[in-house]
């Protein structure tokens, strides 16, 4: 690990005041991708600001009928949260199903959307739930956050502070995962919103995208059968030593059927 | 820059000077001379370098000693009490729980805080629960028996 200066600020404003007088600063949050990419030198901030002791960032709640997910919250509270279990089932177990156990005591959604790694389990929750991801200058939606491969639409020094869940009728997360790493190789989120079907697909290309002709298929008849045959072009999927793209399109098509069969079942 | 950082190991307060990149692990190995906390692959996925901090298992090689500032630390040398194994480490021993040893510590550590949660685990919760615990003499089975002793020697079955 190169060096780097290590800040404990106490508040939001302090850690935007120490992000923005930094030469290269990072925001450090769980730690689980950023300390590991540190040691292996393949990132050199000269500033870390750990947001580690700023009170109020971290904690689930309910907003009317919504979930309300602080940026701080470890994977593991989303997933034992009273709150989270009884109004979005599907995102509590999404969380349940991030890494492994000691990833989840430390690991963030706040680090996770931030990093925007496009096989990460939160970004289908974001998008799949037509999620508001809110920082300390704005409210951006869902569907806008993620911008690209390990791209998002945060500004330079801006922080997440929450993240705002709608609670949808039904909906389940169903991946696939690597069975090294539990990344997803792919993962579908399917929410029957009180607005239409979103279909979230997480883990097969550069960054999450929703599957158009399954939500359209789906606003008629909420059931696997409707997308039966309902798969997504391979075209721009990732391939590697794990999957290739056509291998990825088809994932997406069972996972999405496995994911309805499961909202549709409750 | 060197930086003070201080919390409370296996009950003990200590204060430490290290540098700001210094891991969790190092500090505990290093400074503290705690060497049962291992480091297997240093790539977050072995499980050997498993503590509790504040009460719950996380990798003590994918953290940084700063952010166990004013932490509550235990490590498997905080566990036996004047000499008496802990249940679950007496549990390892009693069912063969491992071979080389190097990935017991980890494990026992996982395996506290998987019990905190649920007393009562079965074996397939045990199996899922130890998805970030590798051993790589694969000796899973008898990891498995052990803890489910351990679980039901710490509830105070036989």
């Amino acid at each position: 690990m190169y060096e780097f200066n290590y800040h404990r600020p106490g508040t939001l404003e302090a850690a935007a005041a120490a992000l923005a007088a930094a030469e290269d600063g990072q925001v450090l949050a769980g730690g689980q991708t950023l300390i590991p990419t540190l040691k292996q030198r393949l990132a050199s901030p000269s500033d870390l600001i750990d947001l580690g002791s700023i009170a109020g960032l971290d904690g689930v709640r309910r907003e009317g009928d919504a979930i309300v997910v602080g940026a701080m919250t470890r994977h593991a509270d989303v997933a034992s949260s009273p709150d989270a279990r009884s109004a979005i089932p599907a995102l509590a177990a999404l969380a349940d199903g991030i890494g492994d156990p000691q990833v989840r005591n430390c690991g963030t959604i706040g680090g996770s959307i931030a990093n925007a790694d496009p096989a990460a389990d939160y970004p289908a929750a974001v998008v799949g739930l037509g999620a508001e991801v809110r920082t300390d200058r704005r409210t951006i939606a869902g569907d806008d956050f993620f911008t690209g491969l390990f791209e998002t639409a945060l500004e330079d020094g801006e922080i997440i502070v929450s993240v705002r869940f709608p609670a949808p009728r039904r909906a389940a997360y169903a991946k696939f995962p690597n069975p090294a790493s539990r990344y997803a190789i792919v993962g579908v989120m399917v929410a029957d919103t009180g607005s239409g079907v979103r279909v979230a697909v997480t883990g097969a290309g550069d960054q999450v995208f929703r599957a158009g002709a399954m939500e359209a298929a789906l606003g008629g008849n909420f059931s696997a059968d409707a997308i039966r045959d309902a798969s997504v072009p391979s075209d721009g999927l990732n391939e590697d030593l794990h999957a290739s793209a056509e291998y990825r399109a088809h994932l997406v098509g069972v996972m999405a059927r496995r994911a309805v069969a499961a909202a549709a079942a409750g | 820059m060197p930086v003070n950082v201080s919390m409370n190991v296996n009950g003990r307060a200590v204060v430490e000077e290290v540098e700001e990149r210094t891991l969790l692990v190092e500090l505990l190995r290093e400074n503290l001379r705690l060497t049962g906390t291992h480091v297997g692959c240093d790539t977050s996925q072995c499980g050997a370098c498993v503590v509790h901090v504040d009460g719950r298992s996380v990798k003590a090689c994918t953290m940084l000693a700063t952010q166990a500032h004013g932490a509550d630390v235990t490590t498997i040398e905080g566990l036996a009490d004047n000499g008496k194994l802990h249940p679950m480490q007496e549990a390892f021993r009693e069912n063969h729980g491992l071979q080389c040893g190097f990935c017991t510590p980890g494990m026992v550590m996982s395996a506290l805080d998987l019990v905190a949660r649920n007393p009562d685990p079965t074996g397939g919760e045990v199996r899922e629960w130890l998805e970030g615990n590798l051993c790589r003499c694969t000796g899973y089975h008898n990891i498995v028996k052990s803890i489910l002793a351990g679980a039901s020697a710490m509830r105070g079955g036989s």
